[in-house]
């Protein structure tokens, strides 16, 4: 099986970051992956995407222009990438920043108030992990089981004290 | 081999080439492959090693010049716009029979051109670039794997054929993550008996030069280093071919021109179009055989790249022009989609959609 994903917001969202959540949670799980992020003169406040291809198979090609689970975290990512998406697939909406509703109908639509979320457990930052805690709670594209070692491994260091809240953050997406 | 870590292309190169024993680096930023800089900034001073952002990449190709005259390994890397600056500095080192690694992460040109990923600089790589009769070895990867692991065989190769190696990217195999496994092994370094090492009063003293004013001995060493070419030509051509057996349609295609292409293949095949994928890992010298061999049983070619059209060339001349070769690409930093891929795979197997 494949999964192709795309992430897509504001650049300050974490966008990147989640998906190289996901990617290391599937290297942990000894699965075939690519993570090709947008790049550009973009900063805060720019736009920013990332592909994160999962499977069981090796990776053709990094780029993922038909995706099979689509999250988006501004409406000009919604807006442009919504027909995008394979029927069939699954799009998950930050409905805190984005009002509008997902005029596809064939597809599985999350409106998940993830930035409104993040900012009730004391982390406005990290609307971007309540997100991905629902996408492996919908998708199973990867566990949810050990998400506390990849986050071990993606958190250098020097930041290490927020481990837990990223944590918080995933679970409080699972349960949501 | 150590486990597998997620990382990005260009810090794949950089990680590799201090394992294959480069302890210099010099270089400047230039999107997309600061990161391998970047990477090399952090590393090099903690393994006694030297990262030098130079004044320019005329001064960086020169600095490598060098070093590479003393016999340590020794790279740069940049991309399109900053590789044309160093040409004249990879002719002298050319010139001068030394080896070393030269990286380009290709982006959009000519001139400024833009960001985003290229192949346009297939010619400059694969003819000259620079000025006067020479190749480089050029390699081209398809993985976040092959960034590590052709960066060893470079360095390797370079060294045995004494001659510069190139790293030939794009911005798509910089910027993205795969898993990678890097070598654990201690790099294998040759004796380098020309190096300019001091010669303590014990020898004749070595010479590091590509000026040769009397015409007869610079034809000697010109006839001599195409020996050594015409070696590396048997001897280290790379590529891989996928499904090409019994393929009506060949498609020839690298980088991530080959990773798209491979896509289109697998549907071809789906849908009953008999299509298979040669994918050059060295582009110089270039896989000519396996593709003559190719144009025996196929009907027609397809040439895959994010150019106008530069390697079409190189596979019109490997098969004599005895089959037609189409171009399927995509320039300015766009890249070609599989569907695009495989309408030009249905067009040139003819009827037999």
């Amino acid at each position: 099986m494949t999964t192709q994903i795309l992430i897509a917001g504001f650049g300050g969202q974490g966008v990147l970051f989640a998906g190289k959540f996901l990617a290391y949670k599937g290297l942990m799980e000894n699965k075939q992956l690519s993570w090709l992020p947008s790049y550009g003169p973009e900063m805060r406040g720019g736009t920013a995407n990332c592909s994160v291809i999962i499977s069981d198979e090796p990776v053709g090609s990094p780029i993922v222009s038909k995706p099979d689970v689509l999250i988006v975290m501004n409406l000009p990512s919604l807006d442009k990438y919504e027909d995008a998406v394979v029927p069939g697939g699954k799009i998950f909406v930050d409905s805190t920043l984005i009002e509008r509703k997902v005029n596809r109908t064939d597809v599985d639509v999350y409106y998940i108030p993830a930035t409104k979320l993040a900012i009730d457990i004391g982390a406005p930052t990290l609307a971007n992990m309540i997100i991905t805690g629902k996408v492996i709670k919908e998708t199973g594209v990867v566990s949810y089981d050990e998400i506390e070692k990849t986050l071990e491994k993606i958190i250098s260091a020097r930041k290490a004290n927020l481990k837990d809240i990223n944590f918080k953050a995933l679970e409080t997406g699972y349960n949501a | 081999m150590s486990e597998k870590v997620l990382m990005k292309g260009n810090e794949a190169i950089a990680e590799a080439a201090i394992r294959a024993g480069c302890r210099h680096y010099f270089g400047y930023p230039i999107t997309p492959q600061t990161e391998l800089a970047a990477y090399m900034a952090k590393r090099m001073p903690k393994i006694g090693g030297c990262f030098l952002q130079a004044e320019s990449e005329i001064a960086a190709i020169n600095m490598v010049y060098g070093v590479s005259a003393t016999g340590k390994r020794v790279m740069t890397s940049s991309s399109s716009p900053g590789v044309s600056l160093k040409q004249e500095g990879i002719s002298y080192i050319a010139g001068s029979d030394l080896p070393a690694l030269i990286v380009n992460v290709q982006r959009g040109g000519p001139g400024l051109g833009g960001i985003q990923p290229s192949q346009s600089d297939y010619y400059q790589a694969t003819k000259g670039g620079g000025h006067g009769d020479y190749h480089l070895i050029v390699l081209t990867p398809a993985s976040v794997q092959e960034m590590a692991d052709l960066t060893g065989l470079a360095f390797e190769l370079a060294d045995k054929y004494r001659m510069p190696a190139m790293l030939l990217a794009d911005g798509t195999m910089g910027q993205m993550m795969e898993p990678v496994e890097l070598p654990e092994t201690e790099p294998e370094l040759i004796d380098k008996p020309w190096a300019l090492t001091g010669t303590d009063m014990k020898r004749k003293h070595n010479i590091v030069n590509s000026l040769y004013l009397v015409p007869e001995e610079l034809e000697r060493t010109n006839i001599e280093r195409f020996e050594r070419y015409k070696a590396v030509e048997e001897n280290e051509t790379r590529w891989e071919s996928f499904m090409t057996e019994d393929a009506d349609v060949v498609v020839v295609a690298f980088g991530i021109a080959a990773r798209v292409s491979k896509n289109a293949v697998v549907e071809a095949r789906k849908q009953g179009i008999k299509a298979g994928l040669i994918r050059p890992v060295t582009v110089w010298p270039f896989p000519k055989k396996p593709i003559a061999e190719a144009a025996k049983t196929c009907k027609a070619f397809v040439s895959v790249e994010l150019s106008m059209g530069q390697m079409i060339d190189d596979i019109n001349l490997a098969i004599g022009c005895s089959r037609p070769v189409s171009l399927c690409n995509r320039v300015g930093g766009m890249i070609p989609s599989p569907e695009e891929v495989l309408e030009s795979i249905k067009k040139a197997a003819g009827g037999n959609e």
